[in-house]
């Protein structure tokens, strides 16, 4: 059969793609069917799209996991009084918590134990850099990049929430090896008589929420908490009202935040 | 102080706004590149987080080509770290136990994926999972048409034995 131009490989590709102009698609069929070995090449070809579409196609229908919402579309308000409550129940069994959300993250495993294993670096952390009084922060809080630069290496989107209400100033933050060496950012706060309050941020695999768990170690104090696919760490001298609010600041911050991009 | 919030958030809205609705076909097209589930969505997210930050960076254009091409240069990153890992690591975490879909089949259309080379995967999977044009492809992969539809060659030449060979008779299609 001879035709106006030679059909080439990739018109039948195109053919196969519904991306041939008009004006070809009946002599490529013309072709097709007086060629079986394009015939057959053309079948194989669609058979292997067939394939591909119904294995990865069904994908798009599957709910968006919360760490996939920059909007937070579809994200319940989340009710802090209940959390408050479960706390009070946790907070004396917080060694005991693990397991009670009986998911896992990236920070070892189930939720209560990522809040106590970020808290323990956190006070670890809060020990050795509030102490400092020449370098206790890596980046300065008026050096615009400080959270663009810790949400980039912690995978998240993160702030540094306005402490003002409790009397703290930020003073920067630093990148801080967490549990299982992953990128944790640390800002620190610093209050009217110099105490420092810091908050310590980290990301974990999969969604979650637990309520605030407080742990202490001597003088200090932590609040630790799991939200919307971070975990966080409030630490400071062991006042517990004190952190306590602190710690109701940040998550109102965040949860602001995502309220205002829905 | 209060505005140390993230340095992007007031600028986002334009670009999340475009963002949203192309976030399941990301996720789709990341599932197919990176097989295991969980990597497909640390690489959507990284993708989204890497999107916003660089918001001021898109200037008009075709934002889903730009999305998609944020994708593939985190997954070659991705892929080069996996590179220093035991091969076995990469092959075997598809298709968990009770994938209503591990049919022979499609199981071997992701095994027969992860035979080519990533540059032609990633056409085939643009053109034909995501339906995008080939100009659209050549865009996302930063290459001229003419690569686009070697790599598209290549990848369907080398699918297709390998499907002909491993497999009984192909699939009828509708």
């Amino acid at each position: 059969m001879t035709h106006r131009h030679p059909i080439t490989d990739e018109e039948l590709h195109a053919y196969v793609d519904g991306q041939l102009p008009e004006d070809r698609v009946c002599e490529v069929e013309e072709y097709v069917a007086a060629h079986p070995e394009a015939a057959s090449r053309v079948a194989s070809w669609r058979a292997q799209a067939a394939m591909i579409r119904e294995k990865w196609g069904k994908v798009v229908d599957e709910p968006l996991p919360e760490r996939l919402r920059p909007g937070g579309i579809g994200r319940r308000p989340r009710e802090l009084g209940r959390k408050l409550a479960v706390a009070a129940a946790l907070a004396f069994a917080f060694g005991a918590a693990a397991g009670w959300f009986g998911r896992d993250f990236l920070l070892g495993g189930r939720d209560g134990e990522i809040a106590r294993a970020l808290a323990d670096a956190a006070i670890e952390a809060h020990r050795i850099y509030v102490v400092e009084v020449r370098h206790p922060i890596e980046v300065r809080a008026d050096e615009a990049h400080l959270v663009p630069w810790l949400s980039r290496r912690v995978g998240h989107l993160l702030k540094a929430p306005d402490l003002a209400p409790e009397g703290l100033k930020l003073l920067g933050g630093r990148l801080i090896s967490g549990p299982h060496g992953i990128a944790t950012a640390f800002f620190m706060y610093e209050g009217g008589t110099g105490e420092r309050v810091t908050l310590t941020t980290a990301r974990t695999m999969r969604e979650g929420e637990t309520a605030f768990q407080w742990r202490a170690a001597g003088d200090i104090g932590a609040v630790a908490w799991i939200e919307g696919g971070l975990a966080f760490v409030v630490a400071g001298p062991a006042e517990r009202a004190r952190l306590d609010r602190v710690a109701r600041r940040v998550f109102d911050a965040y949860e602001l935040a995502s309220n205002q991009r829905e | 102080m209060a505005e140390l919030t993230y340095a992007m958030e007031s600028a986002m809205s334009a670009v999340r706004r475009g963002l949203e609705p192309l976030i399941p076909a990301l996720r789709r097209f990341a599932r197919a590149l990176a097989r295991d589930a969980e990597a497909a969505d640390d690489l959507v997210q990284d993708t989204l987080v890497r999107a916003l930050r660089a918001e001021h960076l898109f200037h008009g254009g075709d934002l889903r080509t730009w999305l998609f091409t944020i994708l593939l240069n985190l997954d070659r990153n991705r892929r080069r770290g996996l590179a220093r890992r035991p091969l076995h690591a990469v092959i075997e975490e598809s298709d968990p136990p009770g994938d209503p879909v591990s049919d022979g089949s499609s199981r071997d259309i992701a095994r027969g994926l992860a035979l080519l080379p990533a540059e032609q995967r990633e056409v085939l999977l643009l053109v034909t999972l995501e339906g995008m044009s080939y100009r659209e492809a050549a865009e996302t992969q930063g290459v001229p048409i003419g690569t686009v539809m070697s790599r598209l060659s290549r990848a369907r030449a080398t699918l297709r034995e390998h499907l002909e060979e491993g497999l009984p008779p192909l699939r009828r299609v509708q």
